[in-house]
């Protein structure tokens, strides 16, 4: 699975950090989204899913294999 | 359950379908929208869109290939004129009809309109992109904008303007704006910004009318019998949520769709956005939320109750808003209106940057930051959904 963030659109809501903490942070300075791993494993597709579903600036994507 | 209508093709009907085939459901689904663009993103359309940062071609919610995927029957351009909860079935304004089994409205709201406003020149409402674009083109440098009410879409819209050197008077009827959703301190800050950016704010006004001639608006007509000079007037004094077509179906409205804590309305029927007024158990309280993060996460729900009917779960969300303005981000979680006190806890508003928590009863409701880092956020959220209780969550968080 491979997942893109777009900073440029991203609002800094963290919805992805709380969602899948362990593929998404928040830069400290602005809250960005920090794509912790662009490629994380099949048992993170659930919460990595709800991210992009949930993303308020649809920055999130998972790229179809 | 094979057939799934979803009435309202924004944020929170999309969610719902990318939710539902996120899961495996692999029957129908049927979205339909009003409107003649695919899904897109309204938050952009009172920022990027109207500075001209952004084109339209970034507002669409998911790409053309994304949305493909879904396996839509997407019905654009098309209206909901009533249900028919016997038969299950939807009427469009077409005269086709949707036969469902399980049904998700998600119709939105539109903006409440000054009276005998409708067909004048130069007085705007702001929700679709239609409007954006209307507004955007005669946002030009020295036009003198009127913005009636002072919410969180009027003070973005201000802030916008004086960036395009438009001449901005922002009209509230209140004696400090923002004052019931976010408290009187933050509130006054909020004004302080916009008078140092040179907007002109009159408080504790009431608007008789548009003052217009021959089709074209004048200015604005305040009780008293001042009329302030516009080009252009906003009109942005809150929403109705779109459920007339519902009428007659026996469904509950009162000032949305009435649902559960399932965000159900009745079996197999469900509310979803800015429409639905649910009742929310982390808060013991029934609330509408015109959040875009709430449409989201409420679609999510929605679609996993529709899938589970014997698994149901409540849908109990810490709401979440960001505004931008002037450059400065507000973000707030929680439940803040109808709060009974709120203080700064981090930070001060003469420093431009401060954390304000808010009490009702005996418990914390919500936090709300200015020109704070969103993370310095996240702790305090925490202690909202866990319902701390106010006391407590003063005392942890003024050690942190």
């Amino acid at each position: 699975m491979k997942v893109e963030v777009d900073v440029h659109r991203c609002v800094a809501a963290g919805q992805c950090a709380m969602i899948a903490p362990d593929v998404f942070d928040q830069r400290d300075e602005d809250g960005v989204v920090v794509l912790l791993d662009e490629a994380p494993g099949e048992e993170q597709r659930d919460v990595v899913s709800e991210s992009a579903m949930a993303c308020p600036a649809a920055a999130i994507r998972l790229v179809p294999a | 359950m094979n057939r799934v209508a979803i009435i309202g093709a924004s944020a929170g009907g999309l969610a719902v379908a990318e939710a539902l085939r996120g899961a495996a459901y692999e029957g129908e689904i049927t979205l339909v929208g009003d409107e003649h663009d695919p899904p897109y993103d309204r938050p952009p359309l009172s920022k990027q869109i109207l500075t001209g940062e952004w084109g339209p071609d970034r507002l669409a919610l998911r790409g053309r290939e994304d949305l493909g995927r879904l396996h839509l029957d997407l019905r654009l351009g098309a209206t909901a004129t009533g249900l028919d909860p016997v038969e299950r079935a939807v009427r469009l304004a077409d005269r086709t009809s949707v036969p469902y089994d399980g049904l998700v409205v998600a119709t939105g709201v539109r903006p409440r309109r000054l009276a005998g406003s409708e067909a004048v020149t130069g007085v705007h409402s702001l929700r679709g992109l239609e409007d954006a674009w209307t507004l955007k083109a005669r946002l030009l440098p020295g036009r003198r904008l009127v913005i009636v009410g002072a919410g969180f879409l009027g003070a973005e819209v201000a802030a916008v303007a004086r960036g395009l050197g438009v001449a901005v008077t922002m009209l509230e009827s209140a004696p400090v704006p923002l004052a019931l959703a976010v408290g009187d301190e933050a509130g006054r800050f909020l004004a302080r910004l916009h008078t140092d950016h040179g907007v002109g704010l009159r408080t504790d006004v009431s608007v008789v009318g548009i003052v217009a001639e021959q089709g074209e608006v004048r200015g604005v007509e305040l009780a008293g019998g001042t009329v302030l000079p516009a080009d252009d007037v906003l009109v942005a004094i809150g929403s109705l949520p779109n459920t007339e077509w519902l009428a007659g179906s026996g469904l509950t409205i009162e000032d949305g769709l009435v649902c559960d804590e399932f965000s159900a309305a009745a079996p197999g029927v469900y509310g979803v956005g800015d429409v639905a007024r649910w009742h929310n158990p982390l808060f013991g309280t029934s609330m509408r939320v015109e959040h875009r993060t709430n449409a989201a996460e409420q679609g999510i729900a929605v679609a996993r109750n529709l899938l589970h009917p014997e698994d149901r779960r409540p849908f109990a969300p810490v709401p979440y808003f960001w505004s931008d303005q002037y450059g400065m981000r507000i973000q707030a979680h929680g439940y803040l209106r109808g709060h009974d006190e709120a203080v700064v806890v981090a930070g001060d508003t003469e420093g431009g940057s401060f954390l304000v928590a808010y009490r009702r009863g005996e418990r914390l409701t919500g936090v709300l930051a200015v020109g704070m880092s969103p993370k310095a956020l996240r702790p305090w959220r925490a202690l909202v959904a866990a319902g701390v209780e106010w006391g407590e969550a003063v005392a942890t968080l003024a050690v942190a």
